[in-house]
C-alpha cells in the first residue's frame, strides 16, 4: 500500500482557512463601501495589505 | 477619430502578444507530446504527463541556454547559448554551447564541467557522477557567476528602465508634461508617490522614493516579462525575491530612530516582564516582515506560472477537440488574471516597504502617551 502524506491534508486545511479569511476580508470590505461608498478607496487599499498578509501566511505553510 | 483608432491598435497588440504567448508555449509542449509518441516503443519511455511536468519544471528554473522553443521529435533547440562564467582557482569563461544543452561534458584548458539539473559541476573527462547517501551530486561545484537567462532579463530591463527614466527626467526641462511614452510612465510615478509613499512614510518620503520607484518599475516589468512568450520567470526566482527583500531589510534598519529601536528592545508602556518577552517577538518579527515579502512575490509568480503552464499542458494530456478549446479559454483567462496579479504584487511589495520604512521613521513627539494612531504593528 502506498504512504500518503498526510502533510497534504494540513494544506489543505490552510487553503480553505485562507480561503474563509480572504472571503470575509472581501465580504466585510464590501459592506463598508456600501455604508460609505466615499471612503471606497481608502478601504480597498486596507483591504489589499490584510489580504497580502493572509496569502503570504497561507504561501509559506504550503511551499515550507 | 484618431484616439479610436490608438484604442483599436492597443486592443490588437495585446491580442496578438497573448495569442504568440499561448501559441509559442503551446508549441514546445505539442512536440515535446510527439517526440513521447514516437519513443513509446522502447522500454522506460516516459508518458505524456511527466513529459509537461518536465516542461514546467523547465520553464521554471534559470538555464545557461536561452531557448525560445524545442523540436523534441529531432532533439533540436532553438535560442542561443549565454556565457558561462567560472570561479574556479582562476576565472573561466566559455559558451554555454560547450555543453550541448547538458548531453556533453565542457573540456575548457584540461578541467571538465558538466550541467547536471541545471547546476555545472566538476567532472572528469568521462562525465561521472558520483552521489552521497541522500541521492544528491556529491560533485564540486565551482562558482558560478554565470550570465544566466535570469541575469540577462535583470540587465535588459535594468537598461530600459534607465534610457526609460531618464527620457522621463529629461522631457521635463523643455515642457511640463511628458511626450511619448512618458505620459504612459508619469501616472505610474505619481501613484507610487501620491498612494504608496506619502500616506504611509509620512513628510520624510522623499529620501526613499528612489528605492520604492525603482523596486515597483523593476518588478513590475519583470512580471510583465514573465508573461511573454520569452519564458523567463525572473520574480518567481526566491533568489531574486530575497535580495529585494534584503534590499528593504536593510533600508528599514538603516532608517530606524531611536522610537523604532525603543519599541524593539524596549518596548515602552508595558510592564517590565513583558518588556522581556516582547524584545525576542520583536526582533523575530523585525526578520519575518522582510521574509513574507520574499515568500509573498515569489509563491506568487511561480503559483501564476505553474497554473498557466498546467492549463496548456491539460490540452496535451487530453488530446480532444472538447479539451482544447475550453482548456484555450481557461488559459486566457488566467494569463488575463495574471496581468493583474503582475500589476498587484508590485503595488503590494511597494506598499508594504513603505509601510515598514513608516514604522521605522514615524515620529512619536507629536503624541508621546497616546498610541492609538499607530500603525500597527503587522
Amino acid at each position: 500500500m502506498e504512504v500518503m502524506d498526510v502533510s497534504l491534508i494540513g494544506k489543505g486545511l490552510i487553503i480553505i482557512g485562507a480561503g474563509v479569511g480572504l472571503g470575509m476580508i472581501g465580504g466585510r470590505a464590501m459592506e463598508a463601501i456600501a455604508r460609505q461608498p466615499e471612503a471606497a478607496g481608502k478601504i480597498q487599499t486596507a483591504m489589499i495589505i490584510v489580504a497580502a498578509l493572509l496569502e503570504g501566511v497561507a504561501f509559506a505553510a504550503l511551499f515550507a | 477619430m484618431k484616439k479610436d483608432n490608438t484604442v483599436k491598435i492597443l486592443l490588437a497588440i495585446f491580442l496578438v502578444l497573448f495569442s504568440v504567448n499561448i501559441f509559442a508555449q503551446d508549441h514546445g509542449v505539442e512536440h515535446v507530446g510527439n517526440a513521447e509518441s514516437e519513443a513509446h516503443q522502447g522500454p522506460g519511455a516516459i508518458d505524456t504527463k511527466e513529459e509537461v511536468a518536465d516542461y514546467i519544471d523547465h520553464h521554471l528554473q534559470d538555464s545557461h541556454y536561452f531557448n525560445f522553443f524545442s523540436d523534441g521529435s529531432i532533439g533540436e533547440h532553438y535560442g542561443f547559448p549565454l556565457p558561462v562564467i567560472l570561479w574556479d582557482s582562476g576565472l573561466k569563461v566559455f559558451s554555454s554551447s560547450k555543453f550541448h544543452h547538458g548531453e556533453e561534458v565542457a573540456n575548457v584548458d584540461g578541467n571538465y564541467y558538466m550541467l547536471h539539473h541545471n547546476k555545472i559541476y566538476k567532472t572528469n573527462a568521462e562525465g561521472a557522477v558520483t552521489y552521497d547517501e541522500d541521492e544528491h551530486v556529491a560533485n564540486e561545484k565551482p562558482l558560478d557567476f554565470s550570465i544566466t537567462k535570469n541575469v540577462l532579463a535583470m540587465l535588459f530591463v535594468s537598461f530600459l528602465m534607465f534610457f526609460v527614466f531618464k527620457g522621463l527626467a529629461s522631457s521635463y526641462k523643455n515642457k511640463d508634461i511628458p511626450t511619448g511614452f512618458g505620459r504612459v510612465l508619469e501616472p505610474l510615478v505619481l501613484y507610487v508617490r501620491d498612494d504608496i509613499a506619502k500616506p504611509n512614510i509620512g513628510p520624510k518620503y522623499r529620501k526613499y522614493m528612489g528605492f520604492l520607484l525603482t523596486v515597483f518599475f523593476f518588478i513590475l516589468i519583470l512580471n510583465l516579462f514573465g508573461l511573454t512568450p520569452l519564458g523567463i520567470n525572473v520574480t518567481g526566482n526566491i533568489a531574486v525575491t530575497f535580495c529585494l527583500a534584503l534590499a528593504t531589510f536593510f533600508i528599514v534598519q538603516f532608517s530606524g530612530n531611536k522610537h523604532y529601536w525603543k519599541h524593539i528592545f524596549w518596548m515602552p508602556g508595558v510592564p517590565i516582564p513583558m518588556k522581556i518577552v516582547l524584545m525576542p517577538i520583536e526582533i523575530l518579527g523585525m526578520l519575518t516582515k522582510p521574509f513574507a515579502l520574499m515568500i509573498r512575490l515569489f509563491a506568487n509568480m511561480t503559483a501564476g506560472h505553474v497554473v498557466v503552464m498546467s492549463l496548456l499542458g491539460l490540452i496535451v494530456i487530453f488530446q480532444n477537440w472538447i479539451a482544447g478549446p475550453a482548456f484555450f479559454g481557461f488559459t486566457l483567462f488566467i494569463s488575463i488574471i495574471e496581468l493583474l496579479v503582475a500589476f498587484l504584487q508590485a503595488y503590494i511589495f511597494t506598499l508594504l516597504s513603505a509601510l515598514y520604512i513608516g514604522m521605522a521613521v514615524e515620529d512619536h513627539d507629536h503624541h508621546p502617551n497616546d498610541h492609538s494612531d499607530d500603525i500597527p504593528v503587522i
